[in-house]
């Protein structure tokens, strides 16, 4: 059974505004899919149905075998911290809160916070050194890399990445890209929404989404 | 680490770690209690602190003999003062009133302690002095004065009635009161006793205490049981006269401290839903790594309860050096530190702040957690 499968998705706001329209998408196990589009698309509109974040208005979204569309938001909640890591185009650190207490906050919400293994979690980003800063204390690229620990720590079947090198300059887009292919040649299964060719490149297959439809697959130039 | 310790980490340095937000919190907590604990102080400090004021206007409870008699032993009273114990008592003065003839006039004359007198009347204007213990002094209502035409410092000429010859007193003073003492005269209790042959009899105790209409009444019983022989009576003018004062000055005490409350309750609100306006995106995010209604709910309302504490123990500091300077300029005494009220101040703070929470936490666990992927 494919990790991830979208049958006729659609998502209308108000009977108006229709984001999604008919999405069929499948994402197995250990794959890496990068959803492009240009601004206003849909992109992350359909990051919030997969990211238990928002319902389908219709269709099925099947989620490590839960039909999403079928649970309560209560269920909806405990499926986001089990099954999904997020990282953010603008990393949404607590900015209170230091580095290593950011990633526990995640394990606090999913069982128990445990801080040695957030360590681990900061380690494998190769931000050890730097647990004990405040967000304000640390560049963009630092942000972002605490930001892909947090969505590590619980162990996800799934990463959705929103535009994860957005705020990046080149040198931490690489650092960045470079610690996604690690991930998912450990078998972490990758979705990243971007607008960039070059962010979209790097995964193993991108599908274009424009004006809520969904327009193919593969390296269509936007 | 235990899921608690998290807990406090996340909430306290909310707190801590955004001073700006956290001061601006803690002041309009901290202003509340220290008006509610100051005023909460005043309101249980004034009947004691009113009380001691009303003592100059003169006794409040008087002892006379039961059963029509004409006197009473002073040998009894120790046993019933007993009953007054537990109050502030101001001072007791004995009284023991005979007819006399002074300058062969007739006058009502009073044999008394004039240092007791003092304590229960500081009301009494005299000119000259108040006879010196033991002496043969007297001191003159300023009508008796003005009727025998005497003045401090003459001599006047007293009979019993019954001993064949006038006994040489020197007029030590003139009193005025506004009342009827103006038409007694007064000499000391144990040489009007000697001349009286009624020797350790009184005829009456005036008592000065710091203690209510109600008190009162209850000492009454007390000192009926204690003694029956000895019949006591509240001066009703007075002790009623206090009660209304006081009951109407704890009504506005009360008023203003309802009023200050509620104006606390608002500026907590108002700040709290500020707080959770500018942290809807951290809300969000909390959400969206998982955090349900009762996570989010529970934070903030932690945050609001350490607020609510620090805020009242720095109210009850501030409130406690509030009304211990009303007590100081206003009563002229300083106000005892209470526990209770500290307790009181802090509990209600604590609910008070939680109270005004409810409304910005219910706004806040509704954040949807698409906003942060929004961009909103």
């Amino acid at each position: 059974m494919s990790l991830l499968q979208l049958k006729d998705v659609s998502m209308e706001y108000g009977g108006r505004v229709f984001a999604l329209q008919h999405i069929n998408l499948t994402v197995e196990g250990g794959d890496w899919l990068a959803v492009m589009g240009p601004s206003g698309s849909g992109k992350t509109t359909l990051m919030n149905v997969i990211g238990c974040m928002d319902k389908a208005t219709s269709g099925s979204v099947i989620l490590d075998g839960i039909e999403l569309t079928q649970v309560s938001p209560k269920e909806l909640t405990r499926l986001r911290r089990d099954k999904i890591g997020m990282v953010f185009q603008q990393f949404h650190l607590i900015p209170y809160l230091t580095a290593v207490e950011n990633i526990m906050v995640a394990q606090y919400y999913h069982s128990m916070p445990d801080r040695q293994e957030a360590m681990g979690a900061l380690a494998r980003v190769g931000l050890e050194d730097r647990a004990d800063h405040l967000p304000s204390q640390l560049s963009g690229g630092e942000q972002q890399r605490v930001c892909i620990a947090r969505a590590l720590i619980n162990y996800p079947v799934l990463i959705l990445a929103d535009e994860p090198t957005g705020n990046l300059d080149e040198a931490n887009e690489k650092l960045v890209m470079k610690i996604f292919h690690e991930l998912n040649d450990e078998g972490h299964t990758i979705i990243t929404v971007t607008h960039s060719q070059e962010v979209g490149a790097e995964a193993k297959r991108a599908v274009v989404i424009e004006h809520g439809h969904m327009m193919g697959e593969g390296g269509v130039q936007l | 680490m235990k899921k608690y310790q998290m807990y406090l980490i996340m909430v306290v340095n909310a707190l801590l770690r955004r001073k700006l937000r956290m001061f601006i919190a803690l002041l309009a907590v901290a202003v509340g209690a220290t008006i509610i604990s100051g005023m909460v102080t005043v309101y249980r400090e004034v009947p004691a602190q009113m009380g001691r004021e009303f003592r100059a206007y003169g006794a409040n409870l008087l002892l006379l003999p039961a059963d029509g008699k004409g006197t009473v032993s002073e040998d009894r009273l120790p046993e019933v003062y007993k009953s007054l114990e537990g109050y502030e008592v101001i001072g007791h003065v004995p009284f023991l009133y005979e007819r006399m003839k002074i300058n062969e006039q007739p006058v009502l004359t009073g044999g008394t302690n004039f240092e007791e007198l003092q304590k229960v009347s500081p009301y009494w204007q005299v000119t000259g002095d108040f006879p010196s213990p033991e002496s043969k002094d007297i001191l003159l209502g300023s009508e008796v004065a003005e009727h025998l035409s005497v003045k401090p410092g003459q001599t006047v000429f007293l009979n019993t009635g019954d001993s064949p010859q006038d006994m040489p007193f020197t007029v030590s003073g003139i009193v005025r009161t506004g009342g009827r003492e103006e038409q007694f005269a007064y000499m000391n209790l144990g040489v009007m006793q000697k001349m009286m042959n009624q020797k350790n009899q009184v005829s009456l105790v005036q008592v000065s205490m710091v203690a209510g209409e109600e008190a009162l009444t209850d000492i009454g019983k007390r000192i009926s049981a204690a003694d029956p022989g000895i019949h006591p009576r509240t001066v009703q003018q007075i002790a009623r006269s206090e009660q209304t004062v006081l009951g109407k000055l704890q009504g506005l005490i009360l008023l203003v401290t309802a009023v200050v409350l509620l104006l606390t309750l608002v500026c907590v609100a108002t700040t709290m839903t500020a707080v959770v306006t500018e942290r809807r995106k951290e809300i969000g995010l909390k959400k969206a790594l998982g955090a349900d209604s009762f996570h989010i709910g529970g934070e903030f309302l932690g945050e609001a309860c350490i607020l609510g504490a620090l805020g009242g123990l720095l109210g009850t500091v501030m409130g406690y050096i509030f009304a211990q300077s009303v007590g100081l300029h206003v009563f002229g005494r300083g106000v005892d530190f209470s526990m209770s009220i500290a307790v009181l101040t802090v509990v209600l703070s604590v609910a008070v702040t939680g109270a005004a929470s409810l409304i910005p936490v219910r706004t806040a666990v509704k954040v949807e957690p698409a906003v942060v992927l929004r961009g909103e």
